[in-house]
């Protein structure tokens, strides 16, 4: 089975989509000939011609406006914002029109695209190349939210995207892109190839979408977790020598309340690990819910490890990112009797 | 903050705040506003360069003179029968509309929108187009339904959310869709549907289809980025699109100067992207469908997009959450120039010798008692103020194809809510 990491196995994605619907288009901010500033479309305006790969405009409300036009009239859009953080521009197209077609038209006009942006901190991004703003559509109704953590997920979690016949944000781990993290920065990075999850089956496949997956099972506390920081959260453990039930949601929206359900009245602890900003961000939900759906379960208080409050830094981005300190403290609270 | 105390050689910097010429209490006098003379226009090829059009931007396209002559090179020479055709859906928008206005005064639904004025815009547009072009209307484009033949009697189940509307009272009211009709769901964010429908036209392109879109936005919401996006993604990719903008001259209380009318035509705006502009008449239903042909010929013939402002006037409130008085002289609406754009219709077909003071009694007449016998057959089906919650499970469907675990444990708690 070929081995890839996180480009190779999503730029195989948009093949297989590709080869399989004359319907998907991929377009974005140098997205076309040149392939992307990661390389995930590298390739495809080659196979699949200009009018099916192309570059945009710098412009992210025009590329999710004529992916509504594109979706309105039947085609499947496909289109990578470049950077999470350039979202914003297209927000009201994504939120007041993807979002809300299907309900505000009961049916009528429905919007099945993929809207696929880089996100996440640990590579000196500074504040403009670094942020995690899922929870920003995990509050909109008519959006799934999608992250993977490897690359057998990528591919997996995408086709299943590009073939859902509701509009997906799809936001991808950019720091693990080439390979796991351990939350140590200082220590060199692993390549995929000798990671797991890095064996990507040729063709087509799915993940399918609402469905979290237990990375490692555990008896000592349950540890909810997505995108980067799975890796981060599962060399913490074992680092810490804590038995650990590790799930990765994989989608935030719909969530899989039944995995994590089972898995904290389990283990009866539970710690949560994200690397957006803690006051209002996923964890809180996450909490929140186990809170209401577990609590006589549990045996200590809920608690989460996140990014700060702050806007994201370039030059203190350690201080910033939700390293194995952090996670070692929370758990230290978590496991107290 | 203080002023600098630094360079105080050099003037005051003042920010100046457009005002409109006239507010409530004032003589509003329009004689500076210029109005070529109908069929002074030049009509180049549609096929043309971009730039021959340049001059048409800050020009007015007319045909119809003030004698009700149609004149000049932009003359479409329609058949009687279309133009009786667009006359009757005219009638029938404004008897539609001061209907739906008095049910909502008669608190049978919370909202509505007239298109008082601008009756020709979307009408003659609608006639100039093909059946399978799509629309991606604004808010004041019911002419394009009516015109399309869509049932009277279903834009009013949407008017009142009832048991009839297909979008089982999701949207406010006047926000259409009609998938079948190519009449794109109206949101109330506006510009979004602007960039929109050049995707559509995109995707017909990248298909190798030969329908167009046509994509219309309002004076005000040529602001928004959502314009820039839209004007900008069509002339790069020579989109086989028609952008509408119906400069009605308000949106709401702010005048065309707050949205940059002062200084350039909205037409003008074309001319910095590269793609062909006109300014048109917009109450003068000869020149609307002259231009609307004129530009879906270019569409269709790949050679690129065109922008069109209709210049009209907004005659009454924005809406009836709206009353202009209150920013604007009451007699404004007379004092335009251009005139009304159904008696400027009347007019014409008069001096045809198709049309008479009979017919037109006539029509007023059958179309009043279809109107009517419409709002009886809707408000069968209910009104928004007498609506119950039976069915109100249904509120909680097609936010996701399938509905989710937390959608559905919400929609029990709200079945259960005072139980």
């Amino acid at each position: 089975m070929p081995v890839m990491n996180m480009i190779q196995a999503l730029n195989d994605a948009h093949k297989v989509a590709m080869r399989a619907d004359e319907d998907v288009v991929v377009f974005g901010e140098d997205a076309g000939y040149f392939g992307g500033v990661f390389r995930v479309t590298e390739g495809l305006q080659k196979e699949f011609g200009k009018s099916r790969a192309f570059d945009a405009p710098i412009s992210e409300n025009g590329i999710a406006a004529t992916a509504v036009g594109m979706a309105a009239y039947g085609l499947k859009p496909l289109i990578e914002i470049q950077f999470a953080d350039y979202i914003y521009p297209a927000y009201d197209q994504i939120v007041s029109e993807v979002a809300k077609m299907r309900y505000r038209t009961a049916g009528e006009w429905t919007m099945p695209m993929v809207i696929r942006s880089p996100y996440g901190g640990g590579i000196y991004g500074g504040q403009t190349h670094s942020q995690s703003p899922e929870s920003l559509f995990t509050h909109v109704a008519g959006l799934k939210v999608v992250v993977p953590s490897n690359p057998y997920d990528a591919k997996g979690l995408l086709l299943a995207a590009v073939e859902d016949p509701d509009p997906v944000i799809f936001f991808e781990p950019k720091r693990i892109y080439n390979g796991p993290f351990s939350g140590h920065h200082d220590q060199p990075v692993v390549p995929w190839s000798k990671a797991g999850n890095s064996e990507v089956p040729e063709g087509h496949y799915t993940v399918p979408l609402g469905k979290a997956k237990v990375v490692r099972e555990g008896e000592a506390l349950t540890v909810l977790t997505y995108g980067t920081m799975v890796h981060v959260a599962a060399a913490a453990m074992e680092e810490a020598d804590v038995d650990a039930e590790i799930v990765d949601l994989r989608t935030l929206v719909p969530l899989d309340i039944e995995t994590i359900e089972a898995s904290v009245k389990k283990t009866g602890r539970c710690l949560i690990v994200h690397e957006a900003p803690r006051t209002s961000g996923f964890g809180a939900e996450l909490s929140a819910l186990v809170t209401e759906r577990c609590f006589y379960h549990l045996e200590a208080p809920v608690e989460r490890v996140t990014g700060w409050d702050t806007p994201y830094p370039h030059a203190y981005e350690w201080t910033y990112f939700p390293g194995p300190a952090r996670i070692k403290n929370a758990l230290k609270k978590v496991m107290a009797d | 903050m203080a002023r600098s105390e630094t360079r105080t050689n050099r003037p005051a910097l003042k920010l100046h705040v457009p005002e409109p010429p006239y507010r409530p209490g004032d003589t509003p006098d329009y004689s500076h506003v210029q109005v070529p003379a109908a069929g002074e226009a030049p009509r180049p090829d549609s096929a043309c360069d971009d730039k021959e059009t340049i001059p048409l931007t800050t020009h007015l396209v007319r045909v119809l003179d003030d004698d009700g002559r149609a004149v000049g090179p932009w003359d479409p020479k329609l058949d009687v029968e279309v133009l009786k055709k667009i006359y009757r859906d005219m009638v029938t928008v404004r008897i539609f509309d001061d209907r739906m206005y008095r049910a909502q005064r008669q608190g049978k639904t919370s909202f509505y929108m007239k298109c008082t004025g601008e009756e020709a815009i979307a009408t003659s547009a609608a006639a100039a187009m093909d059946a399978e072009d799509i629309h991606f209307p604004t808010y004041r484009q019911q002419g394009l339904l009516v015109s399309r033949g869509y049932p009277l009697v279903k834009m009013m189940c949407q008017i009142y959310s009832n048991a009839g509307d297909h979008m089982k009272g999701r949207q406010l009211p006047i926000m259409y869709s009609d998938k079948e009709k190519g009449f794109f769901s109206i949101s109330g964010n506006l510009a979004t549907q602007f960039p929109q429908a050049v995707g559509w036209a995109m995707a017909s392109a990248i298909k190798g289809d030969s329908r167009i879109a046509m994509g219309w936005i309002g004076d005000g919401a040529t602001a928004e980025g959502d314009f820039h996006a839209a004007m900008t993604f069509a002339s790069v990719y020579q989109a086989p699109v028609i952008l509408a903008c119906v400069n009605n001259q308000w949106a709401i209380s702010s005048f065309s100067g707050i949205a940059g009318a002062e200084q350039a035509t909205f037409a003008s705006r074309a001319v910095g992207y590269g793609i062909a502009g006109l300014r048109v008449d917009g109450n003068d239903v000869l020149a609307v469908y002259a231009a609307v042909r004129w530009a879906a010929e270019r569409a269709r013939s790949n050679n690129g997009p065109t922008f069109i402002e209709f210049f009209t006037y907004r005659a009454e409130g924005h809406s009836t959450s709206d009353d202009p008085t209150g920013y604007r002289p009451k007699e404004e609406s007379q004092a335009w120039p251009l005139g009304d754009p159904i008696l400027r219709l009347k007019q014409h077909l008069v001096r045809l010798g198709a049309w008479d003071e009979e017919q037109d009694k006539a029509l007023e007449e059958e179309l009043s008692a279809t109107v009517r016998a419409a709002q009886k057959e809707a408000e069968k089906l209910g009104v928004l103020s007498d609506q119950g919650d039976e069915g109100k499970e249904s509120m909680f469907e097609d936010v996701y194809a399938d509905m989710p675990w937390h959608i559905a444990e919400q929609r029990e708690a709200a079945l259960k809510e005072g139980e």
